[in-house]
């Protein structure tokens, strides 16, 4: 940080050093940080998890763990990943970028933003202590049921599902206050003229994504209370012996789980209009086309939720109703491509690092919501349900589509953050190690799908050697790649590399490029006018 | 624009319209509970038959015009150690036509156990059709240690059950009762 920047700061207030700042800020650049770097940690320790499971997958055989070990790994993965990894990285963005966005000093509610970070630390270890108290003979492992929790295999399991249940109780509250938050900021905060039409793309699909939370995460609360309740005070709502039904738990999961995905998804779909519309040096097409469809997407979300458990047994007008519902989310989903092509349709197009990642992330995503598709048709549905298909699609739309999101967003907005410029040669590097071995790890998972290996397990039949070990050298190129973005980012925020312009892209537009990079501590203290 | 406090009610007052959101979501998670079994109930989704008895009235109208295929299924779920078994696999019954059978079960262990037999019907739209007047699913069956006993079933299919439905699957899922 610039002596400028610390003097301006000692200027304002005195705000305690060393580990009692972090602990005790309110400020949403501070607190932003906190969700990015931790984001960034949690992403690493996921994707570990994810490297011992495709290890293990190398080769056919039981090569490294047992089955109940790979069982915990692969749901702990996907725990972190979702509630540890994307969720906090997009806050951690809505912390930083909605107040620099729309003219507002700070956020609307600060003390609740710093109590929503300082709940994640805790959650995260409640998702990994399991494994380590393992070690010491306490339990037999962290959670093994996959991320959906389905009864009655949670309901019969270990302790692993009470830590599992009681972190995904904290995540929840800790987004919950998210949103509010970033709700209230968005409708009470926004500078003078900033009208709700004129409001940054990334801003409104956050808005939807925090609509989205505070609707869903209550019911996958409320499921996980009832499974703990079945648990351990004899209640028997999964339990049919009892007078209740374990399917019961599979719609109350994917109620909240399915509008879950476009929760991921929103806050990348804001801001790679920003990344598209600089680098292609042209403003975005279709801001409303593209806030409409934003809606209807949250609104289809919340109704389409069964095209999870297609295979559950239901009757044909349920199976019809939820595959025409579903299919009906790719039309606002049209829309949205449509709007980012015809952004860079004959721009002055350049590709740095984050045009990079915003253009491959099109194509990538592209696919990924391609094979969403077939799998939204039932009769399709009933052959790859639960195979390496849904595996491969899914990491389609959450990797490239909420991940490398992500990574174009970091890219884009870290010389706002730090004030330093990354290297961009090691940021290309990164994008086509990245996109290269992400499709090398998952490419491969289709046609594995296709050919009919089911998914969750450790072991499987010899035909599918080659395929599984193609992906899993792609895994490890794909993970230890990473190491690249980690240090770009580090060597920003320790001051390396050379001192970034306020707006460093030419073309880049919005209230937050008119600041200093990195952003004064207090910034928009006087809020701007926007005309 | 507002000044501090007037901006400080109105993030309290929107605060506090959002938290009526989110416990609304928190009612609507536990409100989702009965109404997925009202739901499963009336429409028949997952197969669900109702656990009470049937009123006989509907069996005076018997529809000698065609005929149904009742098959029989008994599981027995983890935790309950019992031999369970329908007596016969399977029986052709006429729409209204009264029918009796029953399942086996006997206790292998030796300690008294408690069971709780839930019923399944498949496929889930014949569901409604298919009414109970007596069935041992309707209360706990206790075994004494090695004891044996038949467990009798008394059933019609409703003669409003639709022309395309044919064979029509009872299965009994057997749970070790919970206290």
């Amino acid at each position: 940080m610039t002596t400028a920047a610390q003097a301006h700061e000692a200027h304002h207030d005195h705000h305690p050093t060393g580990i009692m700042r972090w602990l005790t800020t309110t400020n949403h650049k501070d607190i932003g940080t906190m969700y990015l770097v931790f984001a960034l940690i949690m992403f690493m320790v996921g994707g570990a998890m994810a490297l011992a499971v495709r290890a293990e997958l190398f080769q056919p055989g039981m090569q490294l763990m047992r089955p109940e070990f790979f069982n915990q790994l692969i749901g702990v993965h996907a725990l972190i990943m979702i509630f540890a990894a994307l969720m906090p990285a997009a806050t951690g963005f809505a912390n930083w970028l909605i107040p620099l966005q729309i003219g507002a000093p700070d956020m609307a509610l600060p003390r609740l933003n710093n109590w929503g970070f300082w709940l994640l630390p805790p959650a995260a270890i409640l998702l990994t202590l399991p494994f380590i108290l393992a070690l010491f003979g306490i339990g037999d492992g962290a959670i093994a049921t996959g991320w959906t929790f389905y009864a009655p295999l949670s309901v019969q399991e270990g302790i692993g599902v009470d830590f599992a249940i009681f972190a995904v109780h904290l995540l929840g509250i800790s987004s919950v206050m998210g949103s509010i938050n970033i709700i209230v900021t968005i409708f009470n905060m926004r500078a003078p003229g900033m009208t709700m039409m004129k409001l940054p793309l990334f801003a409104w699909g956050w808005l939807i994504t925090a609509f989205l939370l505070i609707a869903t995460i209550p019911v996958l609360a409320g499921a996980v209370t009832m499974l703990l309740t079945d648990r351990h005070f004899g209640t028997h709502f999964f339990n049919a012996a009892g007078g209740g039904d374990p399917i019961l738990f599979q719609h109350l999961f994917w109620f909240f789980g399915h509008p879950e995905v476009y929760i991921l998804l929103l806050p990348v779909w804001g801001f790679i209009p920003h990344i598209l519309s600089a680098f292609s040096r042209k403003p975005t097409y279709g801001y409303k086309a593209q806030v409409y469809s934003f809606w209807a997407i949250g609104i289809l979300s919340l109704v389409v939720w069964a095209h999870h458990v297609f295979t559950v047994g239901m009757p044909v007008p349920a199976l019809l109703y939820f595959m025409y519902s579903t299919m009906s989310i790719s039309l606002p989903l049209a829309v949205l491509f449509f709007c980012w092509i015809a952004t860079m349709w004959r721009g002055a197009m350049s590709f740095e690092t984050p045009m990079l990642f915003a253009t491959g992330w099109i194509i990538l995503f592209g696919i990924g919501g391609l094979t969403g598709l077939v799998l939204a048709d039932v009769a399709a549905d009933a052959q790859y349900h639960h195979s390496y298909f849904v595996v491969a699609h899914f990491h389609y739309t959450l990797f490239a589509g909420g991940m490398m999101g992500m990574m174009a967003g970091t890219y884009f907005w870290l010389p706002k953050m730090t004030g330093r410029m990354y290297s961009e040669k090691l940021g290309k590097l990164h994008f086509w190690l990245t996109a290269i071995a992400f499709n090398l790890t998952f490419m491969p998972q289709f046609f594995l799908g296709l050919a009919g290996m089911p998914r969750r397990i450790p072991d499987y039949a010899l035909q599918f050697a080659e395929f599984n070990m193609i992906s899993s050298i792609g895994a490890f190129i794909l993970g230890l790649s990473q190491l690249i973005f980690v240090y770009n980012i580090v060597s920003c925020i320790r001051g390396q590399g050379e001192k970034a312009a306020d707006k460093p892209w030419e073309g880049a537009e919005g209230l937050e490029w008119t600041l200093s990079s990195p952003p004064p501590y207090h910034s928009f203290t006087v809020q701007p006018v926007v005309k | 624009m507002m000044d501090a406090t007037e901006r400080e009610i109105a993030n309290r007052r929107l605060v506090r319209k959002l938290l009526g959101v989110v416990a609304a979501a928190c009612v609507f998670a536990f409100a989702l509970v009965p109404l997925y079994d009202v739901i499963c109930r009336v429409t028949g989704f997952n197969g669900k038959t109702g656990n009470a008895a049937a009123q006989v009235e509907h069996a005076t109208r018997v529809d000698t015009s065609r005929w149904v295929t009742v098959e029989f299924v008994g599981n027995t779920m983890p935790g309950l150690s019992w031999e369970f078994h329908p007596r016969q696999s399977s029986v052709r019954v006429h729409p209204g036509q009264v029918e009796l059978t029953s399942y086996f079960a006997r206790n292998i262990t030796n300690q008294p156990v408690a069971g709780q037999a839930v019923p399944s019907v498949s496929p889930g739209q014949a569901a409604q059709y298919f009414k109970k007047i007596e069935c041992f699913c309707f209360q706990r069956q206790e075994l004494k240690p090695g004891e044996t006993k038949e467990m009798p079933l008394t059933f019609y299919v409703s003669p409003d059950l639709p022309e395309n439905v044919q064979t029509i699957t009872l299965s009994y899922a057997f749970y070790r009762a919970v206290q």
